[in-house]
């Protein structure tokens, strides 16, 4: 058995790798989620690659995964939307660092750029901050939805016979023979021959469990605002001219049509300190508004939250083998949601065949394609209609935010989805303006119903998060 | 299959079941549309009473508000689509909408937009603090408790004075949830006074005014939530931080008119109408919270009422207005409602002042018409009364108000 500790878009991505090749392949999740990590809190682009340190694996793998996002789409039903991106030069010492974006494209192989002068660019953006002189302009720059990457993955492996399991924290490994012991902390215990570490934010931790060292882990929060579709800011993803540090606060379409505004980059202490900060929203808003001075923070704001990256003093990807013959693919930090699906074919066709001289091969019975439920809304009327004929709920609308009928609700429970959060990420539901005012109480209902689960013991997310403590009075 | 219809009505709450009725009584066929299953919008969760004092001169609960506009739409032969979601508002009037039957269109003469509000989120308020859950809605606080029979917490807090939050405060109470009060950012309460009495004070509940929530902390579920004082110019006065230890956060903190899907008229952000709650677009209508937000049911169905007349007779071509006559907002006012006047008919204008008066008149110019309130604040809608102006060759009104000395 070959065993993925870590059930966010990087190792949902390994564990469907290795599925195309063994089928026995166990994903361990230690939260109530696939996807509800790092993956769950980020800025969801897909970057064009070009500016990453030229040599790093970063570098290497950013544009690889870029390109295989087309793939990626078409067999998980995933959206992506490449809606290009901008770096902005804002005033003159800006102007010249377009030409080191430049040299760094040329480095790291990347030649889908153009630099875009102000007519141009105001074309295309006219909410722009009127002060933007140029800007380094990436058609193949996209945006996707990080978790449903992750959810469609392990769909695969399911469908598959890989085997996916939530709430396997890992807390103890025993070398036996030449495998692997894993013991996790509702007390299961499973045999592995081949481990691959992916845990994100933990995997210096687990790394450290098989005896590995590997760059330790700095948690970096970024904090961001959710803006509202009403108003229309901006067509393509927005960048500043990037620091040393980081990319920057940008302001982003996400796929849905509304708008995010953020990250910062600050280091904290907790790898489980996903609060927002008054000093950080408020450093979002000013950084974002100089981009796009329209952004109307005291009213189009639907929530905010913070994300963790997974930061290594290193700044890049640490993607090797322990000397226990461990695969460790720790420091995921930005560009890790673009470069994942390269992640994934890296450990499996370098590291588990060449490195590891493990010889494998392709599965005949494979399954490439997963199937996903459409959002209704989106599709054209006739085949909405032959839908609902077929499935009434495919006409009553529960989320009136999205537009999310009871077919797609349904559908995600019947998939695995047991908190509310699992049905949001799976299907847009109190991602809106009412951010679950009007459906979660009836998705709570639902969870229910489909599972014989009390209200009680539907969880927000996590185990604790409760959301009803009983009924009222008993009838 | 395609509808054809005289007035189509969009939300099936008290406005829209008030529209639909007086459509019909005017002779229009009607067809009313709800999203939810079952039609009264928010009525059929304010189980308390204090309904129907002026429009039907009867202390109702909210359910029997609904009820008796139910029982006479039953009456009649307009049609209710529930369970129906309207999925576009087209310029040509055509209607789609889609249910558990299909996708189906509707070719109208006149739409009624009653599409109420929702309340603003707590997540979009950008207070800083951990992802936890126990923070709610009044709305969906109330709807667990009254509709779902379940509990949400053991102890709460309320975050802003208007009328569901205090409602929901002598609420959580009476079913034994500790509920540590009430904290207001404005130096006044967001809801009736009655409220106020009824709900708070008579159950010893304090009301925290001129503070605000500034972080809520938690591991998972909602822990604690950090309360300061705020100054005059809306920043945190040092050393006034308190703690409460709370499983629930219970927000009340204002409603947002509804208007989708109609994207094509004027709104701000309710619709704008006249008095005769004409939008922009001449064969659109819209009444009640989704135009400005109400103080009482009420004038929700008064405002319906009137406009299923109007659309009604719109519908038959027999109200074409000729002018429409603008309302501006003066001093010391925040909102009026409606924004233009139709000066043939008579107009009911709703007045919020926007700060707290000992005792105000507030004038209608050129009109003359001046009013004296005691103790008006933001939160008490005035009603005043306008008579059919038509022969005065009147340009603009504007609305103000002042201090008596």
């Amino acid at each position: 058995m070959i065993a993925v500790i870590g059930g966010g878009i990087i190792g949902s991505l390994i564990a469907r790798e290795i599925n195309k090749y063994v089928e026995d392949v166990y994903l361990f999740e230690a939260k109530n989620g696939i996807g509800t990590g790092v993956t769950k809190a980020n800025s969801g682009i897909i970057h064009g690659g070009y500016d990453d340190p030229p040599g790093s694996l970063r570098a290497q793998l950013c544009y690889i995964g870029n390109q295989l996002y087309d793939e990626i789409s078409r067999e998980l039903s995933i959206e992506v939307r490449r809606i290009g991106s901008h770096v902005i030069a804002l005033d003159e010492s800006e102007l010249a660092k377009i030409s080191e974006l430049e040299e760094k494209a040329a480095k790291n192989n990347v030649k889908e750029y153009r630099i875009l002068e102000r007519n141009d660019l105001f074309d295309m953006e006219p909410n722009l901050n009127a002060d933007a002189l140029m800007s380094f302009y990436c058609p193949i720059a996209g945006v996707t939805e990080p978790w449903k990457v992750a959810m469609q993955s392990v769909k695969s492996v399911e469908l598959n016979g890989g085997k996916v399991l939530k709430n396997k924290k890992l807390v103890e490994v025993k070398r036996k023979d030449n495998k692997f012991e894993l013991s996790f902390e509702d007390g299961s215990v499973y045999t592995a021959d081949l481990v691959i570490n992916a845990a994100g934010l933990y995997a210096d931790e687990v790394a450290r469990m098989f005896g590995d060292e590997v760059p330790a882990i700095f948690p970096v929060k970024g904090e961001y605002f959710l803006l509202g579709k009403d108003v229309k800011y901006v067509n393509s993803v927005i960048f500043p001219m990037p620091s040393e540090l980081t990319k920057g606060c940008l302001v982003i379409p996400t796929v849905d049509g509304g708008y995010l505004a953020g990250p910062t980059a600050h280091e904290v202490k907790s790898k489980q300190d996903f609060s927002t900060t008054r000093d950080g929203l408020a450093e979002v808003k000013e950084k974002s508004l100089r981009l796009v001075p329209s952004l109307d923070f005291s009213r189009n704001v639907v929530k905010t939250f913070a994300g963790l990256r997974p930061e290594s003093r290193e700044k890049d990807f640490y993607i090797d083998i322990g000397k226990s013959s461990v695969v460790h693919v720790s420091g995921i930090r930005s560009p890790g949601l673009t470069a994942a699906p390269a992640i994934a074919r890296y450990v499996v066709e370098y590291l588990i065949q060449e490195k590891l001289h493990i010889n494998l091969e392709k599965r005949k019975d494979y399954i490439s394609h997963v199937e996903k439920i459409p959002h209704f809304v989106d599709t054209d009327y006739g085949y909405w209609v032959r839908a609902i004929e077929q499935d009434p709920e495919a006409g009553e609308i529960v989320c009136f935010c999205n537009e999310v009928t009871k077919r797609e609700i349904r559908e995600a429970i019947r998939n695995g989805a047991r908190t509310i959060d699992e049905v949001k990420f799976a299907t847009r539901i109190s991602f809106g303006e009412c951010q679950g005012s009007f459906c979660v109480s009836k998705i709570l209902k639902m969870i229910c119903e489909e599972t014989g689960l009390e209200p009680k013991d539907v969880l927000q997310n996590e185990k604790g998060s409760w959301i009803i403590d009983s009924e009222v009075r008993t009838i | 299959m395609r509808y054809e219809t005289d007035v189509t009505v969009i939300g099936a709450g008290g406005a829209g079941m008030a529209a639909a009725l007086s459509a019909h009584r005017n002779g229009a066929d009607v067809i009313l549309i709800e999203r939810e299953e079952e039609s009264g919008g928010v009525l059929n969760q304010c189980i308390h009473n204090g309904f129907g004092l002026h429009y039907y001169r009867k202390d109702l609960t909210g359910p029997e508000f609904k009820e008796t506009l139910e029982e006479e739409l039953a009456t009649t032969n307009v049609k209710v689509l529930e369970g129906t979601f309207v999925l576009d508002v087209s310029k040509d009037k055509k209607i789609t909408f889609v249910n558990s039957k299909g996708i189906h269109e509707i070719k109208t003469k006149a739409l009624v937009m009653t599409t109420g509000a929702r309340e603003r989120h707590f997540n979009s308020l950008g207070i800083p603090g951990d992802r936890v859950s126990g923070i709610f809605t009044a709305g969906v606080a109330q709807k667990y408790i009254n509709l779902q029979n379940l509990k949400p917490a053991n102890s709460a807090l309320i975050v802003g004075s208007g009328d569901i939050g205090l409602i929901m405060a002598r609420r959580l109470h009476l079913e034994g949830i500790e509920v540590k009060g009430v904290v207001e950012i404005l130096p006044y309460p967001g809801g009736l006074e009655r409220n106020v009495q009824q709900c708070l004070r008579d159950y010893n509940i304090p009301l925290y005014l001129s503070h605000s929530v500034t972080r809520v902390e938690g591991k998972n579920r909602l822990d604690k939530v950090y309360v300061s004082q705020i100054d005059e110019a809306g920043r945190i006065v040092p050393n006034s931080e308190r703690v409460f230890n709370v499983d629930a956060l219970i927000t009340s903190v204002g409603l947002i008119p509804s208007v989708k899907p109609v994207e094509f008229v004027r709104t701000g952000p309710g619709f704008i109408t006249t008095n005769t709650n004409q939008t922009t677009a001449d064969w659109i209508f819209a009444a009640g919270n989704c135009t400005v937000i109400f103080d009482l049911v009420d004038y929700v169905a008064r405002e319906g009422e009137k406009a299923g007349k109007y659309a009604a007779l719109y519908a038959k071509n027999e109200y074409v207005p000729e002018e429409r006559i603008t309302i501006k907002k003066g001093k010391n006012i925040n909102i009026i409602h409606p924004s233009y006047i139709d000066p043939n008919e008579s107009t009911k204008l709703y007045v919020r002042v926007s700060k707290v008066f000992q005792r105000a008149e507030i004038t209608v110019e050129p009109l003359g018409i001046e009013i004296i309130e005691e103790e008006a604040r933001p939160s008490e809608m005035i009603e005043i009364h306008i008579k059919s102006f038509k022969e005065k060759r009147i340009k603009e009104v504007e609305v103000n108000a002042h201090e008596l000395g």
